[in-house]
């Protein structure tokens, strides 16, 4: 019976929230197609938390880590046993890296870094920033089954309450892996990344220099959010490329995004312009930024983002 | 060591685009090497600098590309391939079908390309065509190094970097950070005049046009963002009630804190 599949990701054995945001749209995308959703985990316990979150039928597989073919052989074959009409992808790294080799050994399309998907008579229909974001495509994904790999974050969670699943254990294939990870490096531990982080606290030439940045950390360490900077610091040095939004086509969709001192370069509003809630901080009022603002302040950031920070502090302290 | 880059052409990432039914309007508009592309290009380049061998770029895409493939040239590209047609039409595994078929022929331990084409901005491409060569795949890459058919490559993933070896023929993918692209130098656009691009039909590989240009994913609509509206301005001039301004918005519209 043709279902949704949804393709999750775990970390310490619970499923990631954008796999949840995930299983939330592929719930509801199932129920229009009248049609059950299935998942794909790496662990029983997460099995019992896909369920919760509306899945039917669980495949289990421990793969361990990340690896492109290990992982697209397990998915295929889940893929030929259900035969769903959807899957669905998380549009991680490793999401983005697998979806395309699936879809490939199968013949089929993807439509990744997708913000919005509706069943729309009897196709998958999915809208995905184009042009580094400067343009949005509505896309109809044909073929079977059709893909797609979600923008984290874009999609809201909802835990259904659903009951235990019906659980499935894959046998994966003891090929060897060609790809061996050698090490992991994780290069600022505890930071959060702009791709995932709810919310994103930005900075741009407005700072100065380089160590005005900590204005920025600062506002973004009390209030839990993701530091982000504009491509001019970036290239003037003043902070690692990882922190670049705008980085051509790299969309980021978080709840609330801050800017300070950004004047809002093209490149740099096609990457956040999809934000929930947007609040600019510049001293030029003609910035343009503010076209996609949704709360201005024309001022000094020097002297606002301090205090803005103690105000964050304040409310958490209750 | 041989090593092909595959390259795509599109709009300067710096202009606004117009938009004329369910494709972008054209007129008017500068295009230039999908920007990740240039990494691999450069990449591919200082391989060659370093053990010698061709870097042959390849396009897919209309008579405009070949401006593409002329600019890789002149940075130090030592052969060109230009099959012709409107891409834009094909979906990412049409275009990874004709890729596919279009390296067969051309020696090669390593195919380039940037992490996505700034035009689709898939970043479908890379891993498909992959695994039509069946060969492993490193995406995403900051670093590369290769020696001896052994590649080790740092594959930048959410918040950490991973450090991965496989060995050749391999498909790798660009990131911004990979290199510093060069430009081009005078002296590099005259001698690649003399390079004759190799100029093939998707029919010419032996492809079923049929099955190129079938859409597995079909645009409906193109838009451009929807203009912001509701947005207010106020005066900064006291920070502390600006501050206060903000913490409102952020307890009452953002429902976060």
């Amino acid at each position: 019976m043709p279902g949704v599949l949804v393709i999750t990701e775990s970390k310490d054995g619970k499923l990631k929230k954008v796999s949840r945001e995930a299983l939330t749209i592929g719930n509801q995308l199932a129920a229009s197609a009248v049609s059950d959703m299935g998942g794909l985990v790496s662990s029983e316990a997460a099995a019992g938390e896909a369920g919760r979150y509306g899945a039917k039928k669980v495949y289990v597989a421990d793969l361990g880590p990340y690896d492109t073919e290990t992982y697209t052989a397990a998915v295929v074959k889940v893929i030929r046993e259900m035969q769903p009409a959807v899957v669905l992808f998380t549009g991680t790294s490793n999401g983005r890296d697998l979806a395309p080799r699936v879809a490939a050994r199968l013949g089929v399309g993807v439509a990744s870094d997708v913000d919005r998907l509706e069943w729309v008579d009897g196709k998958l229909r999915a809208r995905r920033p184009v042009y580094a974001g400067r343009a949005f495509a509505t896309v109809e994904v044909t073929g079977m089954p059709a893909i797609a790999t979600t923008r984290p974050n874009a999609f809201p969670l909802e835990d259904v309450g659903g009951g235990a699943p019906e659980v499935v254990n894959v046998v994966a294939d003891a090929a060897d892996r060609r790809v061996k990870l050698v090490e992991t490096k994780v290069p600022e531990a505890g930071e959060l990344t702009i791709a995932e982080a709810d919310i994103i606290v930005s900075g741009g030439r407005g700072l100065k220099e380089a160590a005005n940045f900590s204005y920025i950390r600062d506002l973004a360490h009390a209030i839990g959010g993701a530091v982000g900077a504009s491509r001019a610091t970036v290239d003037a040095g003043w902070i690692d490329h990882h922190h670049q939004v705008g980085q051509t086509g790299r969309v980021v969709s978080p709840n609330l995004y801050i800017a300070a001192g950004v004047s809002g370069a093209i490149q740099h509003l096609a990457g956040m312009s999809s934000s929930k809630h947007i609040v600019a901080i510049n001293k030029d009022p003609e910035a343009p930024i503010f076209r996609v603002a949704d709360l201005g302040i024309v001022g000094d950031l020097f002297q606002i983002l301090p205090a803005l920070t103690e105000e964050v502090k304040k409310a958490k302290a209750h | 060591m041989n090593s092909v880059v595959c390259i795509s052409h599109v709009p300067d990432t710096e202009s606004r685009i117009k938009i004329a039914g369910t494709k972008i309007d054209e007129a008017g508009l500068k295009f230039i090497v999908s920007p990740y592309d240039e990494f691999a290009l450069e990449e591919a380049i200082r391989l060659k600098e370093k053990s010698g061998g061709d870097v042959t770029v390849v396009t897919f895409g209309p008579e405009r590309a070949q401006q593409g493939l002329r600019e890789a040239l002149a940075r130090g590209a030592t052969k060109a391939l230009h099959v012709k047609g409107e891409s834009s039409d094909a979906d990412s595994l049409g275009i990874a079908k004709v890729l596919a078929a279009a390296i067969r022929s051309v020696p090669h331990e390593v195919v380039f390309l940037g992490k996505q084409g700034v035009g689709t901005d898939n970043g479908l491409v890379g891993p498909m065509l992959a695994e039509l060569l069946g060969y492993p795949q490193v995406n995403v890459v900051t670093h590369l190094e290769i020696a001896d058919g052994k590649l080790t490559a740092h594959r930048e993933i959410e918040g950490a970097e991973e450090v991965l070896e496989t060995t050749t023929p391999a498909v790798v993918t660009a990131q911004k950070g990979l290199n510093e692209p060069r430009y081009s130098s005078l002296k590099g656009i005259m001698a690649a005049k003399k390079i004759a691009i190799d100029v093939k039909t998707v029919a010419d590989l032996g492809l079923d046009e049929q099955d190129i240009y079938q859409q597995r994913v079909v645009v409906v609509t193109l838009e451009l963002p929807p203009e912001k509206t509701g947005g207010r301005k106020i005066d900064g001039a006291d920070a502390g009630a600006a501050a206060r301004e903000i913490l409102k918005y952020i307890k009452d519209e953002v429902k976060a804190l």
